[in-house]
């Protein structure tokens, strides 16, 4: 291999209060990659998210972010969390916000610089008239694209989404595809999402992820259990999307 | 009211002078911290860190007058409880969450238990409305040297770390992967919470704790856009409402904390319906 992989997953298993969520799962993601994540709920996806951005620590198992531990990598990592887990009538604008993509250890309060930056990802996600803005105005798909600024303003090489496009319309999904198109030039993005169907259209692979430990215990990324995870679903895959190397099968 | 002025201005009512102006310089503090506590959603912890401070306030009468400690004075108790039951608070929501309002409650109730076992077993009269409903017309020079000092810590810890806050507040989550320590500033927060219950236990006293930390910042968030407002905002109502409730009760001869509770409780509702109806 030539290029080395932008997350290596090793043998990674977690559970939680005795819960198998993730099993013996081994996951290369190249760099440059756009790719969702996609499984029912409870299935572990936003798990793996977590696990890649250190906040969780596997019960087995070693996570290489180019090269790094996930703490170590954190700087290169920008996160966008689940809409729902913020309180969305907080007093901040678009600014305050976003500047949180700012925040380090070394420093007390925000530079020109770091406002700058701000500015500059708001930009990219179209929001630049809606600055001062207080962030509990906006609607669900400009809350959204700020959190998306937020992730972006840290300068991250990869980014990584929850759920970006949950309780938005869809020409906003739309929308919010073709922003992320353009981003994932120079960025690799991985994205949590419910639609199969619609994001098959814009990235380049699908990670399906399901525990499902009782019927297949030592599989996670099986090829296969698509058919298990989509019964009726199974139709809206587009099976015309390119896969990374080896399919959905990551053994 | 025209008589709350006339003794207001009175040399002889000294008293009434020192509980306005503490009142004031103690709405500093409270407006900032209560932003916190609102934004932050933990009222409740605030709740539990107020009622466990009657704990420390038996313990210290206890200690004074049936051991024989002088230094055992209330106001140290009440401070030595509150920062207590605020570690213990913070370790619980950040170590045990799915036990976290049980092991609150607990410490809610057994603090307050507490407090009344220990003065039941010392000798003398005390007079328990004014822990659990305030008495500010109670104040002491002492008291104003102890708001002064808590307002210069909480503004300065404020202005310094206002950016870690506002993470800590707003997505633990999303600062933490900042590099920033939130459970330590999370920590910090309680800390300066309990703090500054300490100090709304002697205005308001511990039952209505809540309220005073709660009700102006339910009222600047209608108005406020940015965290910062929030806070100034919230300052000026906890101001007012500690000022005309305080004339209040002295027009009509009413408990000082209860007045101030109602007073302010009565103008967020009548805010609430207001903004909700123009929005």
């Amino acid at each position: 291999m030539t290029i080395a992989p932008a997350i290596i997953f090793e043998n990674i298993s977690f559970s939680y209060h005795k819960r198998q969520i993730l099993e013996e799962v081994n996951l290369k993601i190249p760099d440059g990659e756009f790719a969702s994540i996609v499984g029912p709920n409870g299935g572990g996806k936003t798990t793996l998210l977590k696990l890649m951005l250190g906040l969780i620590k596997p019960d087995t198992g070693t996570i290489r972010i180019f090269g790094d531990t996930p703490e170590q990598a954190r700087e290169k990592m920008g996160y966008m969390p689940q809409y729902a887990h913020l309180d969305m009538n907080f007093p901040a604008t678009v600014m305050d916000v976003v500047l949180m993509g700012r925040l380090g250890k070394k420093k007390l309060w925000f530079s020109k610089q770091d406002k700058e930056k701000a500015r500059i990802a708001i930009d990219e996600v179209d929001m630049a008239s809606y600055i001062h803005t207080g962030f509990s105005e906006l609607s669900g798909g400009q809350k959204q694209r700020v959190l998306i600024a937020r992730a972006l303003c840290s300068n991250p090489s990869i980014l990584l989404l929850d759920e970006p496009t949950a309780n938005v319309d869809q020409e906003t999904e739309e929308n919010l595809f073709s922003i992320l198109q353009k981003l994932n030039t120079n960025m690799t993005i991985l994205l949590v999402s419910h639609d199969l169907g619609f994001v098959s259209k814009y990235v380049k692979s699908v990670i399906c992820v399901n525990r499902q430990v009782l019927i297949h215990p030592t599989t996670l990324m099986d090829g296969a259990l698509i058919k298990d995870i989509y019964h009726s679903d199974l139709k809206m895959v587009r099976h015309d999307h390119r896969c990374s190397e080896g399919g959905h099968c990551h053994d | 009211m025209i008589e709350f002025f006339n003794a207001l201005a009175d040399p002889d009512n000294q008293f009434l002078q020192l509980s306005m102006i503490m009142g004031g310089l103690a709405s500093i503090s409270f407006g900032i911290i209560g932003t916190f506590v609102t934004t932050k959603r933990i009222g409740y912890l605030a709740g539990a860190i107020s009622h466990s401070v009657f704990g420390g306030i038996g313990l210290a009468l206890y200690l004074q007058v049936r051991v024989g400690l002088a230094w055992a004075d209330p106001l140290w108790g009440a401070i030595f409880a509150a920062v207590l039951s605020a570690l213990i608070v913070g370790f619980v929501s950040i170590y045990a969450k799915e036990r976290e309002d049980t092991i609150i409650g607990t410490l809610w109730a057994v603090g307050m238990a507490a407090g009344i076992l220990f003065i039941d077993r010392t000798p003398g009269y005390f007079n328990l409305t004014s822990y659990l409903f305030g008495d500010i017309l109670l104040i002491s020079t002492r008291d104003l040297m102890f708001v002064i000092c808590l307002d210069l810590v909480v503004v300065g810890i404020s202005v310094l770390f206002f950016n870690r806050f506002f993470g800590v507040c707003f997505d633990s989550e999303f600062t933490q992967l900042r590099g920033i320590n939130t459970s330590f500033f999370y920590m910090f927060l309680l800390v300066l919470t309990a703090l500054t219950v300490v100090l709304l236990v002697r205005i308001v006293g511990i039952v209505l704790v809540i309220a005073l930390l709660t009700i102006p910042p339910a009222i600047a968030s209608f108005y406020a856009r940015r965290l910062w407002q929030m806070m100034v905002y919230s300052v000026i109502f906890c101001a007012l409402f500690t000022w005309i409730g305080l004339a209040l009760s002295y027009s009509f001869s009413l408990s000082s904390g209860p007045t101030i509770i109602v007073f302010s409780g009565a103008v967020y509702l009548v805010l609430l319906v207001v903004h909700n109806q123009f929005k």
